[in-house]
């Protein structure tokens, strides 16, 4: 098994000395949808924050431990972050759109990178929001202001905004939390289609969702790794008590 | 690419941060020269006699004290006019008045504030002061009365705008409250949500002093400039000078380097740091009511 | 008793909220009464003449088109000083400072120079850029003094718009693989320019209508042409509105409204431009 990302005995800490991972090692294979569930405060999205070091902003310290991306230490300071982020994606739980045209959007992480042609840019654009199954319903009206869009619509947008800069790993914050069953449906079909081609990390915002998407998951609870197993084995034969108890619904 | 982006980041980063600083540096420049060239006056002039009732620097007369009870009367009776009017304008704007009445009167009462202070002036020595002069049956209108009626207009702009942005702030779940126990909205208003932005509407006090007794052109143009001791019940009524426009009449008129010249930057001086307490008093009102929420709040 | 007791709440909220209604229109109908005044009394006196052409006779006739130009060199003096350093402040205050001891002298700094009275920045422009740097008596001294006096405003209202950008744009971009300046530059900057603009404007409004910092700075009482370059004196409006009502015996009463009427024109147009951009603004903002 090919594994894209390894990480080896993370510790993670808030600012006010509040413990956030403790000793989390899992690895998260290539071309797979890998998904870290649990209930609120198990430090799900401060680990997925480290993937792309998102947590540099924030008052979050690293204690200890390494996250090897293709074998090299994304924490090592001599690490471009900049470079980082474009290789690690990442899509939000709530679809910021940015005050821009929906094309405008998906140019934007290019424009950063300092790409201007034009015939590279539409071509990205295409290809992106094919990628992100929205191409069909906005390939008409690309001019028009990102935010005139539908919520389930924006947030495969940012999909397609995040795919524009070709990364090879992919994050996923509870992004379908705030989206209707058919939009959610159609992320969670995006995202199967994509993992051919990308390394998908995603935080679930229901067992349910963990269930319909895992190749691999992962169950955290308060700072610590549980348990870890491949397909849906965790869901219907949990090893630990713990992980049975939040599966079955005992507690959450 | 990504190393000539660093190098122009840099330089621009820098930049800004210098510019961030400059605020402090200018401070510090204002506050030097101010003594650099002030100071020098407590060196010519003996204490006693700056602090002597007689202010005539023609004949060598540097007493300060006129000056000051000058600014006093004139400041305190601005005070008495912009503090009740400017605070029941701002619990009316924000309390009482229907939305669409607000976005009328708020812009109205932002273009009060705007009217350069030589134009108040300058009704006021056409218009007010003649009809003070009747009214009162007076000498002469050009007095503290006039002075204190047009600082007070200046300030409530002041004084409404802090304020009113503070009793916008009280969240609803107060009044809300208040009403839900039965009280009326003149008690709510009065029990709960003045309490509750207080701090707010302090500083807002204090900002329209500091307002009125920074004012220089209007006091200037309608006050008299007589600069006799204010301190009888009928001052009120009598020509007054302040210190601002003490300096603004007078500057023009001295040789760079005399005691004349010194004694003005020291009545400078003594404003700079009139304005300096006023607002560290303001901002620490504001700094500890913070420090109390977020205490409340963890 | 009970009764009674709502009735005298009701009573005493009717007269409280009476009180409060008299107050307001006590402090709005002056201000109505001053603009409409100065526009019947002044606009008689509103002539081509009078905005093109030169005072004559001591000030008693002709016209103010010194004071007027004087005062457009002054604003925009104001503006190349104080635009860029202010925005460039307020981008330090919101995107990169820290919340420490040196962040909190900066805000005490830029309060207290909000504070500083009109007169005093007269004199320190005197000792500063009228003695110590020798440029005398100028339209630079001026400038330079008014723009320090406007920094205050521009910074506090820059800061406020620039924060007001959501938080979770930079978020975005950052995760894109954007710097802290690119995100400033192309998305926090654009975004908050029409708060910084109104902001602007209102700080100009105010150098505008100054008298006192530009009285030992820069102003003359009368120039026979206008200013060729910044180390000349120039007349301007509320100066010139404040020697002809107090310096010019027998001053015709006309011009002295009218010169009134052309200042608070000039004032109040930026004052408007600059609820118009606000509105605009909200109106078309994608967040």
């Amino acid at each position: 098994m090919n594994h894209k990302i390894v990480i080896e005995h993370l510790s993670l800490q808030y600012a006010d000395g509040v413990e956030s991972l403790r000793d989390v090692s899992v690895n998260i294979p290539a071309n797979a949808i890998t998904v870290f569930f649990g209930p609120a405060g198990g430090g799900k999205s401060s680990l997925l924050r480290c993937l792309n070091r998102l947590n540099d902003l924030t008052e979050v310290n690293t204690l200890g431990g390494r996250i090897m991306l293709d074998g090299e230490n994304i924490l090592d300071p001599k690490t471009s972050v900049i470079e980082l982020r474009r290789k690690v994606g990442m899509v939000f739980a709530r679809p910021v759109v940015l005050p821009f045209s929906i094309r405008g959007n998906i140019t934007y992480g290019l424009e950063l990178a300092g790409i201007k042609k034009r015939s590279r840019l539409d071509e990205a654009v295409e290809r992106s929001l094919k990628l992100a199954a929205l191409w069909d319903e906005v390939k008409d009206r690309l001019e028009e202001p990102g935010v005139s869009l539908s919520g389930g619509q924006q947030q495969r947008l940012c999909l397609a905004r995040t795919l524009a800069n070709q990364p090879e790993v992919i994050l996923l914050d509870e992004p379908t939390s705030g989206l209707d069953p058919l939009s959610t449906g159609k992320v969670e079909e995006a995202l199967q289609f994509l993992k051919q081609d990308y390394t998908i990390v995603l935080v679930p915002h229901s067992v349910q969702q963990a269930a319909r998407t895992a190749d691999y998951a992962a169950f955290f609870l308060q700072g610590e790794l549980v348990e870890w197993a491949v397909d849906k084995e965790i869901f219907t034969n949990p090893h630990d008590q713990r992980t049975e108890d939040y599966v079955t619904g005992r507690f959450g | 690419m990504d190393k000539s982006l660093n190098w122009r980041e840099y330089i621009i980063t820098r930049l800004i941060k210098a510019s961030g600083y400059s605020a402090i540096l200018f401070v510090g420049l204002i506050f030097l020269f101010l003594i650099k060239e002030g100071v020098p006056a407590l060196g010519e002039i003996s204490l006693s006699d700056l602090l002597a009732t007689r202010w005539y620097p023609i004949e060598d007369f540097f007493g300060i004290l006129p000056l000051l009870t000058g600014s006093l009367i004139v400041t305190i009776g601005a005070a008495l006019i912009a503090i009740p009017f400017g605070l029941g304008s701002a619990i009316f704007i924000a309390e009482i008045a229907p939305r669409w009445l607000r976005e009328i009167l708020k812009p109205l009462v932002e273009l009060l504030g705007g009217l350069p202070s030589v134009v108040l002036g300058f009704l006021g020595i056409l218009v007010l002061s003649p009809n003070l002069r009747i009214l009162l049956d007076l000498p002469t209108g050009l007095t503290a009365l006039a002075g204190s009626l047009l600082l007070g207009a200046i300030a409530i702009p002041t004084v409404v705008s802090i304020a009113e942005d503070a009793l916008d702030a009280v969240p609803r779940d107060y009044r809300d409250g208040a009403l839900a126990v039965g009280a009326t909205r003149w008690q709510t208003i009065w029990r709960v949500t003045l309490p509750a932005a207080k701090s707010g509407v302090l500083t807002a006090i204090m900002l329209g002093i500091g307002r009125a007794l920074g004012e220089t052109m209007t006091v200037m143009m309608v006050t008299g400039n007589a600069p006799v001791m204010a301190t009888k019940w009928n001052s009120i009524f009598q020509p007054v000078r302040t210190m601002t426009a003490t300096i603004a009449a007078e500057m023009g008129e001295v040789a760079n380097g005399s005691s004349h010249y010194h004694v003005l930057f020291l009545i400078g001086l003594i404003l700079f740091l009139f304005s300096l307490a006023i607002n560290v008093a303001a901002s620490s009102v504001v700094f500890r009511q913070k420090k109390r929420a977020e205490r409340i709040l963890s | 008793m009970k009764r009674t007791l709502r009735i005298s709440q009701q009573l005493s909220q009717r007269l409280g909220f009476s009180l409060l209604t008299l107050m307001v229109v006590a402090t709005i109908i002056p201000i109505l009464a001053v603009i409409v005044y100065i526009i019947y009394e002044g606009a008689p006196a509103i002539s081509w003449e009078f905005l093109s052409g030169f005072p004559r006779e001591g000030m008693r006739q002709g016209g103010i088109l010194p004071a007027i130009v004087g005062t457009f060199y002054l604003t925009l003096g104001t503006a190349i000083f104080s635009v860029p350093l202010g925005i460039a402040a307020a981008i330090y205050l919101a995107e990169y400072a820290p919340e420490n001891a040196a962040t909190r002298l900066i805000r005490i700094a830029i309060i207290n120079l909000a504070g500083i009275p009109s007169v005093v920045y007269g004199l320190f422009g005197l000792g500063l850029f009228v003695f110590f740097l020798k440029f005398g008596t100028s339209l630079l001294s001026a400038s330079l003094t008014l723009s320090i006096m406007t920094l205050p405003v521009i910074i506090s209202a820059a800061e406020e718009a620039l924060r007001a950008v959501p938080q979770s744009f930079r978020t975005v971009s950052v995760s894109l693989g954007g710097t802290r300046w690119q995100t400033i530059r192309r998305i926090v900057l654009p975004q908050a320019l029409p708060g910084i603009i109104t902001g602007v404007i209102l700080g100009l409004e105010r150098a505008a209508g100054e008298t006192a910092p530009i009285l030992f700075t820069g102003a003359a009482f009368f120039l026979p042409q206008l200013p060729n370059s910044p180390l000349d004196a120039t007349m301007a409006l509320p100066y010139h509105l404040f020697v002809i009502s107090t310096q010019v015996p027998e001053m015709p009463f006309h011009i002295q409204y009218g010169t009134a009427l052309v200042l608070i024109t000039f004032v109040l147009g930026m004052n408007l431009a600059a609820t118009f951009i606000r509105s605009r603004a909200r109106a078309k903002r994608q967040w």
